[in-house]
């Protein structure tokens, strides 16, 4: 056995060939079946975005009567005008930037500090701090006491509300600081002699070195802060100062029709049409699958760091 | 030898308070760096697992946590004397059964099968589109699913009108919502639950199934005997850390897909802790809920943790 491996194994260059070489038909068949399978499965991921869409560009008086499948019919942009013109759309947009920027903003840099502290092995009771940080990723207060320390704080209706009580999470501080503990400590200890202080280190060496991982936690930070909604439909109380999840939350699934003016004053419609729902879903998820095939890279790996950690 | 025996007894010397205090005033720039991060965390992490206590008290807006008078274990004696609270605790744990033990296994699938396609820039593609719902909000989707799955207007119903079928409201029948709320969470958790999975397999030895193909293995044993033994590690400590999720319902999801006609099977824990806690106003039993469910989420963790370091020998801790 052993020298037939061993007489065998330079005959094949490359894994790929003889893999093909030696299917069955029994494995041609699951091969294709497989490669079909999984196609149909994509197909659902898109399909409902698809039809979500095709809704949008219809024109609401018409869709009703006829079935959408594919393609999109009676082609109108009126669905959009109206949302657009909304003002709580529109301020919903703006507040859900506002507080995806500086969300993801605070988050980076209070995580990335703490990240960088535990990081050291000489900071002072080192076990103690990862032990107090961990433990939130356990245990956590709940609802009612995060709902009254906002209460208390008075930052009810403020965007502070939001940016906040998430920014130190466990789980980014753990990742970031398994990746920096992977930067050698030459780099620093020079620093040091030349007398470079802890700030300056931390900006001048780290922060360089560390960018695929900010650009990682930071894009988690970013989506997570573009698809909450519960922190602000609990601490917002003001529509007008509403972010847009909660806003198309009002619109699509408590068929509030009062946020979007819909067609002018006088038709008093009862019911929401599903081309307007659709396009408030649209202009809520479009920054979303737009950005998507570029940073989906960037999760991935962020999900590697983590899982390598375990 | 001897240097290393004499060393604990430094590090004993070394422990001392005052030790410590020079630590820190010897680090303190790096201290300083964290002064703020930890802040945050004490006032947005601890202060509200301080104000669990509520739990224990009969917690009134006017006297606040502080004033309000200690009633002992009252709370949750009341909580649990309520029929509706055991209903969303069976419908959580019903719910928790269903999306482990049928969403668990499908990431895992899904990745043993894109790993069987040669084509690789058909298996990025795949891979790439698969992450997508991962990516949309519940929010969005529930109204998405609930659109499709309309047995007036959605392409679902006009399926099953073309073949001659009575249209079925699958979200508005207590006997379904079940099913769509698992099936859709699998939908949408599927494609990023593989990645991890998907990772172990690229690190699996290649020479493992040369050999394996030499000595006459079918495809099949090949996957039977070297894939899933080689990626069992990763399965185990997701396993681990899935496991406190059979009490953590899916608030996000069942919250936005539930509606009144399934309300006896989607009023789940989340849900009714949100509605008796902030809509009615009962702070005490709402926390004490929370409190519950907390304690058995970080029991499961830690005894899955346990019998996997006594039967694989690997843990997360």
């Amino acid at each position: 056995m052993e020298i037939n491996k061993a007489s065998v194994k330079p005959r094949m260059p490359e894994r790929k060939k003889n893999n093909i070489i030696k299917r069955t038909l029994g494995e041609k068949i699951f091969d294709t079946f497989n490669v079909i399978f999984l196609g149909l499965i994509c197909f659902t991921f898109i399909y409902p975005f698809w039809y979500l869409f095709a809704t949008s560009i219809a024109d609401s008086s018409k869709q009703a009567m006829s079935q959408i499948w594919f393609l999109p019919q009676y082609f109108s942009l009126d669905s959009y005008k109206n949302v657009l013109s909304s003002k709580f759309v529109y301020l919903g947009f703006m507040w859900s930037i506002i507080r995806t920027v500086l969300g993801t903003a605070v988050a980076l840099l209070l995580s990335y500090h703490f990240a960088y502290a535990l990081s050291k092995r000489y900071l002072p009771n080192r076990n103690f701090w990862t032990l107090i940080l961990v433990f939130t990723m356990f245990f956590s207060g709940g609802m009612v006491p995060n709902f009254l320390l906002i209460k208390d704080l008075g930052m009810m209706n403020s965007i502070w509300s939001l940016i906040l009580p998430g920014c130190i999470s466990a789980y980014n501080i753990t990742i970031m600081r398994n990746f920096l503990m992977s930067i050698p400590d030459s780099l620093e200890e020079s620093a040091h002699i030349d007398g470079a202080n802890d700030l300056t280190i931390l900006y001048r060496i780290f922060v360089p070195l560390s960018m695929p991982i900010l650009a990682t936690v930071g894009l988690w930070d970013a989506v997570g802060h573009w698809n909450a909604w519960f922190d602000a439909m609990i601490y917002i109380t003001t529509p007008e100062k509403q972010v847009l999840q909660v806003t198309l939350r009002r619109i699509v699934l408590e068929g509030s029709n009062s946020l979007v003016n819909l067609y002018g004053e006088e038709v008093q419609v009862t019911m929401t049409p599903e081309t307007i729902k659709a396009a408030v879903t649209m202009v809520t998820t479009l920054p979303i699958l737009i950005v998507y095939p570029f940073i989906q890279k960037y999760f991935v790996k962020g999900v590697m760091v983590g899982s390598l950690k375990g | 030898m001897k240097s290393k025996e004499a060393q604990p007894a430094i590090g004993k010397k070394k422990s001392g308070f005052q030790y410590t205090l020079k630590q820190y005033w010897k680090y303190r720039g790096l201290f300083m760096i964290m002064i703020p991060s930890v802040i945050m965390l004490i006032i947005f992490k601890y202060v509200p697992i301080y104000g669990i206590q509520i739990a224990f008290k009969n917690f009134r807006l006017k006297a606040g946590i502080w004033g309000s008078p200690w009633v002992g274990l009252d709370v949750f004696r009341k909580v649990f004397g309520m029929p509706i609270f055991w209903q969303a605790f069976q419908n959580t744990l019903i719910l928790g059964v269903m999306n482990l033990v049928i969403g668990f296994p499908m990431p895992v699938i899904l990745a043993l099968l894109l790993n069987e396609i040669r084509h690789e820039r058909y298996k990025k593609t795949l891979q790439t589109i698969s992450y997508l719902p991962h990516f949309v909000s519940w929010i969005t989707l529930s109204g998405l699913f609930i659109t499709l799955l309309s047995p007036s207007t959605g392409p679902v119903a006009a399926l099953y009108r073309l073949v001659g079928a009575q249209p079925y409201y699958f979200m508005g029948e207590v006997s379904t919502f079940r099913w769509v709320l698992v099936v859709t969470n699998v939908w949408k958790s599927i494609g990023w639950g593989s990645i991890v999975y998907l990772a172990a397999l690229s690190g699996v030895d290649q020479e493992m199934y040369e050999a394996a193909l030499i000595d006459g293995a079918s495809r099949f044993q090949r996957i039977w005997y070297i894939t899933l033994p080689s990626i069992a590690p990763t399965v185990t400590i997701m396993l681990i850390l899935r496991a406190g999720s059979i009490v953590s319902d899916n608030f996000d999801q069942v919250f936005n897909m539930s509606n009144a006609a399934v309300y006896k099977v989607a009023n789940v824990l989340g849900v009714y802790t949100y509605e008796i806690g902030l809509k009615n106003m009962k702070y005490s039993e709402s926390t004490a809920i929370s409190l519950f469910l907390n304690v058995i989420s970080f029991a499961m963790v830690m005894l899955t943790n346990t019998v996997s370091k006594k039967v694989n020998d690997y843990g997360i801790w």
